[in-house]
């Protein structure tokens, strides 16, 4: 069969795998099939630049309308696959064309979780993963309007953070005992808290919402504990699930996410999949990650094109995130997951810097730097390095960060 | 319209119009520059879009701050001419302006 390359899922790994195959010097046809009505563009901004209005659509689209045609790629927006013919190697859209493939791409993203308690189908109950979601939300973003906000995780911190500068009277309702409890220590969390409350948002922890009121349209949240909050607006960020169902119908091994190797490869030879929808090995870590990050696509993503021209370039890197909420940057370097010591650099109580370095039995895992570029920096390299620190020398500032290692 | 030159550690060149207000990090990755990642999309947190600018066209920039400094200060391949180019403005005054990109971002 002649070589074809197909891309199901038209977002951030999709875009640089276009690049990356064509930097690779594959010079055949490329399909991308792209359930959207966007090309793809970047999702950070959603919940910080692009939903205060700060930038337009022109800033978050990643490449210029031209560059698909420049670079021999057919797309198909607003166009779903439906369908793996693995036999006849094809793929079916659901308008009803196949598109052949040599070798096929799968870059579906994740979606977001759906909360299913009574009233969950109220008008004014938004979520937050694509453009045409923070046009919804935007309608309803006007200064004096309540707006509830379930889940105390990035996204529900971070759209909290643009709603409180629009002048929104903000409640965060969060069912653990504390906001970002599933990636930061405590010292963090409780930090983002302060932050948050000094900005006159409502935040609450330990409420579970088990219901939503309204005529038509959302008027109040419920809580398990029998609270009423009454709103005009709600955005749920309970997190997100990965697109594994066209991979699991065509028979593909699906744990937690696609399950790929290092390069990115299913378990079909001709199959790759990059992002959000995969679940990968790390030598860091030793063991499999699924991650939802930017870093993570934009790398898988040149993984999986050297794969499926042929080469190999494992993916094996110390994960990373940001979060920008108010006048704060948080950075994170690696996955504290297991940690045993949480040493601090800084002090969390009072003002808005301090870094927080996660040991497991004296090696480094992760590193959540809070307004603190270097130790962010210097800990991307650590962690890689799996190296050694003492907890002491972390804690003294007048340790430069370059010379954390003892000599 | 700001004519930029990227010019790749190997050498090849990408002249491209770059329009004012934007940054060099968007003019470059949207124009198909190779070479830029930009993870994080301007926001400073990533240190994936260094390139380096000539002395003589330092003063036509905006003055660096300090997360910029300290991020380039940790970049594998910096030295006193490295920027990162999404924290530069594209403004009429760099027509012509020439910059050199490193070998990687990691
Ligand atoms: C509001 C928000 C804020 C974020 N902030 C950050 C941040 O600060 N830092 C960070 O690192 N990451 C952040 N992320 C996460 C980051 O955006 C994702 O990790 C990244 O977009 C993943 O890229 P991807 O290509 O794997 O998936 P996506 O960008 O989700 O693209 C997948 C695309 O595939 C399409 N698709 C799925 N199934 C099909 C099908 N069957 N047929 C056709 N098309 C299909 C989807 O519609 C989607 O357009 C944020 C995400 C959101 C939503
Ligand atoms: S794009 Fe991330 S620092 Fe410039």
């Amino acid at each position: 069969m002649e070589e074809a390359i197909v891309i199901i899922g038209a977002g951030q790994a999709a875009c640089q795998a276009i690049m990356s195959l064509r930097a690779e010097g594959y010079e055949g046809p490329i399909t991308l099939i792209g359930e959207e009505n966007y090309a793809p563009y970047q999702r950070p901004p959603l919940s910080k630049k692009f939903l205060a209005g700060e930038i337009g659509y022109d800033r978050v689209e990643l490449k210029a309308e031209s560059f698909y045609a420049e670079s021999g790629v057919t797309a198909y927006w607003g166009t779903r696959a439906t369908e793996i013919d693995r036999r006849a190697k094809r793929v079916l859209t659901n308008d009803g064309r196949y598109h052949p493939y040599s070798k096929l791409l799968l870059a579906t993203g994740a979606q977001v979780r759906e909360i299913n308690v009574p009233g969950f189908e109220l008008e004014g109950i938004h979520y937050l993963r694509n453009i045409e979601d923070v046009h919804a939300i935007q309608a309803g973003f006007k200064p004096g309007a309540r707006m509830v906000i379930v889940g105390g995780g990035y996204i529900g911190l971070e759209v909290a953070a643009v709603a409180k500068k629009r002048g929104i009277d903000v409640t965060v309702l969060e069912t653990a005992d504390r906001v970002m409890a599933r990636v930061v220590d405590p010292i963090v969390s409780h930090f983002y808290e302060r932050l948050h409350r000094e900005a006159g948002v409502t935040l609450r922890t330990g409420v579970t919402v088990s219901g939503f009121e309204g005529e038509g349209k959302v008027a109040a949240v419920v809580s398990g504990e029998g609270e009423r909050f009454a709103c005009d607006i709600v955005l749920v960020g309970i997190g997100v699930i990965p697109n594994t169902d066209l991979a699991h119908e065509a028979g593909l091994e699906v744990a937690n996410g696609i399950a790929v190797d290092a390069c990115a490869r299913t378990s079909d030879p001709d199959i790759c999949a990059a992002g959000d929808c995969t679940s990968h090995p790390n030598d860091i870590y030793g063991h499999k990650l699924r991650l939802e990050s930017v870093h993570n696509a934009i790398e898988q993503a040149k993984t999986a094109a050297a794969s499926l021209v042929g080469k190999e370039k494992p993916y094996n890197q110390v994960p990373w995130f940001w979060s920008d909420q108010y006048d704060v940057k948080l950075q994170i370097a690696g996955l504290s997951t297991g940690y045993t010591d949480a040493v601090v650099r800084g002090d969390p109580e009072s003002g808005k810097s301090f870094a927080v370095f996660y040991l497991k039995d004296g090696q480094l895992l992760a590193v959540d730097a809070i307004n603190r570029a270097p130790e962010f920096m210097m800990g991307k390299i650590l962690v890689a390095q799996k190296a050694a620190l003492d907890p002491a020398r972390i804690k003294d500032e007048s340790i430069s960060v370059k010379e954390l290692v003892a000599k | 319209m700001t004519k930029i030159t990227f010019v790749e550690h190997d050498g090849t060149e990408h002249t491209i119009d770059a329009a004012e207000g934007t940054t060099l990090m968007e003019a470059a990755t949207k124009n198909s520059v190779p070479g830029i990642d930009a993870d994080c999309g301007g926001a400073c947190a990533c240190a994936t879009c260094m390139v380096y600018v000539p002395a003589e066209w330092k003063d036509k920039l905006e003055a660096i701050d300090t997360m910029e400094e300290t991020m380039l200060d940790f970049c594998e391949h910096s030295d006193e001419n490295s920027r990162l180019s999404c924290q530069i403005k594209v403004t009429a005054d760099m027509d012509g302006m020439r910059i050199t990109m490193p070998e990687s971002q990691h």
